[in-house]
């Protein structure tokens, strides 16, 4: 059973993508939330600097070591970019700039140098190859297990328990960072070990999805999930659903189109980001024109309240009063009248009596509301 | 640590304190103190270090020179005595977080690492927003609060710490009548039990009707004390220079001798013009 799973390369290829896609939404979501998630695309550039190097020296590309070797690049990306910024002669968003496509660069010259005919090439670590995790296994407890299934777990399980022991610590730092501080949560410390992390994701990544496409997984996914929720545990959970749902499409629809399978993946973060911004239940395009529509109706039926309260027992209540007079004077349409008065006898703010729109005691409240706000 | 006591009946004591913000120092070398059980306001014009001056007392920035005391021993030492509302402004409220989840953040430091609040600490976070009004909208995001109710979080966030010392940076700005209302009448409900209130305050107006302490601050201290023998017209004009004119009208002229009253008139008019770039530095070349 197990070993029809492992040996399974559609299974393998969705596992990889989802675990790709939760390690980094774990990790992501603070990020975002923090507003420094484009760091999560200098690391994910530079690690290519750290891998070539612990390539040189050990020969092996992927293993525990390898990842916190090619990791701590990324921590050095980090440091360096704020190191220019505390000289105060660069911005911080030029600072990343300066800092990422440097070591990017060297990665890539070494890559080209000493590198030239092994299978990490250019292509791949711009955009990895997904397709292929299936293929590179090791013996584990007389099972093949794929490297990056290995890999991907382990950086999801260490993310996991990362966010789940630190959560209340992660989230105070996120949110208030002076007062993490001044509690003795070292909010500083646990940045750093945040994007040790992320580093570490996205080197055990990297076979799987390269350098470009693992910033999707980190940044569009918790975005989406941000849309759809206000609560910092459920933008959690609902970042590990996309990333499953991305994964399983993705695939499904890179087979039957016959394209790259982590670029149809990353694409479908990208269509649930899209979705969330359309139709989120309270953030979405749809929901707040709705909100906004609603808004302007209520006011309509408010503002005939306030109408009929200004010329309530006035001489000229018979010529203000009326339905007529919201077209007449109001210089509303048709529809508009015939709508504020229904809405405001639904609501009990007004009645009939002849031609006469009589305000009753709780519609007399509304604009005595409106009006007088002080009043109480 | 319990054996060395430094100005333990003083609340706070600040000695030779010189701060620096960005590479800059804008505090130098500060004395003050702040006796227990009194609602203490800072005041001084933009740029005088009083947000600073706080961050430094709660080690946010390091000093470059002196210490600072609470009852007679480092903040280290009394984190969990200290109750800390930053400005409103200094967090990103569009946080997905509630009312209630913000005000449990103030437990967490009594906490301490790892362990997650549970009941206990929901119950202590509602009857802190229930003493500030807010308890109608604990599960609301805090983005859907006016600025007024988010100040009350803030503010209710340091009533559960139950500490023994507030520091508050501007809690009055920008909120409504109301709001500053029932703010004052918390803080002074804390000042009558006892505990220590200071305050980073901006509106001169209201000094003498909130606070019975003072400290005036421009980069040095100008003066400190009691409100009645602090709050004088040479003092605010020594801390403020011209832009003492745009703060107040009669409050403050009808304090000062008729010598007082003539120059500040005269400087209204030549500050009228620069009001939107009085900067802190032009306020320190004025007063020096």
């Amino acid at each position: 059973m197990l070993a029809s799973l492992l040996g399974n390369p559609a299974v393998m290829i969705m596992t990889v993508g989802a675990l790709v896609g939760i390690a980094a939404t774990l990790v992501g979501t603070f990020l975002v939330l923090r507003g420094t998630s484009m760091l999560s695309d200098a690391i994910s550039h530079s690690i290519v600097f750290g891998i070539v190097i612990v390539w040189l020296l050990t020969h092996q590309q992927s293993g525990p070591v390898q990842i916190v070797g090619a990791a701590l690049t990324g921590i050095l990306t980090v440091f360096l970019t704020e190191l220019l910024v505390n000289s105060k002669r660069v911005k911080q968003d030029a600072a990343i700039g300066l800092v990422f496509p440097l070591l990017f660069s060297i990665g890539v010259l070494l890559l080209n140098l000493y590198a030239g005919n092994v299978h990490i090439d250019t292509h791949t670590v711009l955009l990895g190859e997904i397709g292929f995790v299936w293929l590179d296994t090791v013996t584990l407890g007389g099972y093949e297990v794929p490297q990056s299934l290995l890999s991907m777990g382990a950086m999801t399980l260490l993310n996991a328990l990362f966010v789940g022991l630190l959560f209340k610590e992660l989230k105070l730092a996120t949110f208030d960072a002076a007062l993490a501080r001044a509690l003795g949560f070292a909010p500083g410390v646990l940045f750093y070990a945040l994007l040790l992390l992320t580093s570490g994701t996205a080197v055990a990544a990297f076979d799987a999805v390269g350098a470009v496409l693992f910033v999707a997984f980190v940044i569009v996914i918790p975005s989406t999930a941000y849309l759809l929720t206000d609560r910092l545990a459920l933008m959690l959970a609902i970042g590990v659903a996309v990333s499953i749902a991305s994964s399983i499409c993705g695939y499904g629809l890179a087979v039957r189109l016959d394209v790259s399978i982590g670029g149809m993946m990353a694409a479908m973060t990208g269509v649930f980001l899209l979705l969330a911004f359309l139709f989120g239940p309270r953030y979405g395009l749809v929901a707040q024109a709705r909100e906004r529509r609603r808004q302007r109706h209520l006011n309509e039926s408010r503002n005939l309240a306030v109408h009929l309260y200004n010329h309530e027992g006035e001489p000229e209540q018979g010529e203000e009063n009326v339905a007529r007079a919201l077209r007449e004077h109001l210089l509303w349409s048709h529809e508009r009248s015939r709508r504020a008065i229904l809405q405001a006898l639904d609501a009990g703010h007004i009645q009939r009596q002849g031609e006469l729109l009589q305000l009753t005691a709780t519609g007399r409240e509304v604009a005595r509301e409106i009006l007088e706000p002080g009043r109480r | 640590m319990s054996d060395h006591l430094h100005e333990p009946e003083l609340a706070l004591h600040v000695e030779d304190l010189t701060v620096s913000y960005h590479g800059k120092p804008v505090l130098w070398d500060i004395d003050f103190d702040i006796p227990p059980g009194v609602m203490a306001a800072i005041v001084g014009p933009n740029g005088a270090g009083k947000s600073t001056l706080i961050k430094s007392v709660l080690g946010l920035i390091p000093p470059i020179a002196g210490h600072v005391t609470l009852f007679g021993r480092p903040y280290r030492a009394q984190r969990r005595r200290v109750g800390y509302v930053p400005q409103r402004s200094s967090v990103d409220w569009d946080f997905p977080t509630t009312a209630l989840d913000v005000v449990t953040m103030g437990l967490y430091g009594r906490l301490g690492w790892l362990r997650w609040p549970g009941r206990k600490e929901r119950r202590s976070a509602m009857e802190a927003l229930e003493m500030v009004g807010m308890q109608d909208f604990a599960g609301r995001q805090i983005s859907q609060l006016s600025g007024g109710q988010q100040q009350r979080v803030f503010l209710a966030r340091a009533l559960v710490q139950n500490a023994d010392i507030y520091f508050l940076d501007e809690p009055m700005a920008g909120v409504d009548a109301t709001t500053e209302r029932a703010i004052v009448n918390i803080l002074r409900r804390l000042r009558d039990e006892g505990k220590t209130v200071i305050v980073v305050h901006h509106d001169l107006q209201t000094v003498r009707t909130y606070f019975d302490w003072l400290l005036i601050l421009n980069v040095r201290v100008v003066a400190q004390g009691s409100v009645e023998s602090t709050y004088t017209a040479d003092n605010l004009r020594s801390a403020y220079g011209g832009q003492i004119a745009l703060l107040d009208s009669e409050a403050f002229i009808s304090r000062a001798g008729s010598e007082g009253r003539e120059s500040g008139h005269d400087e209204a008019v030549d500050t009228g013009a620069d009001r939107a770039d009085a900067a802190g530095a032009d306020v320190r070349e004025r007063t020096s």
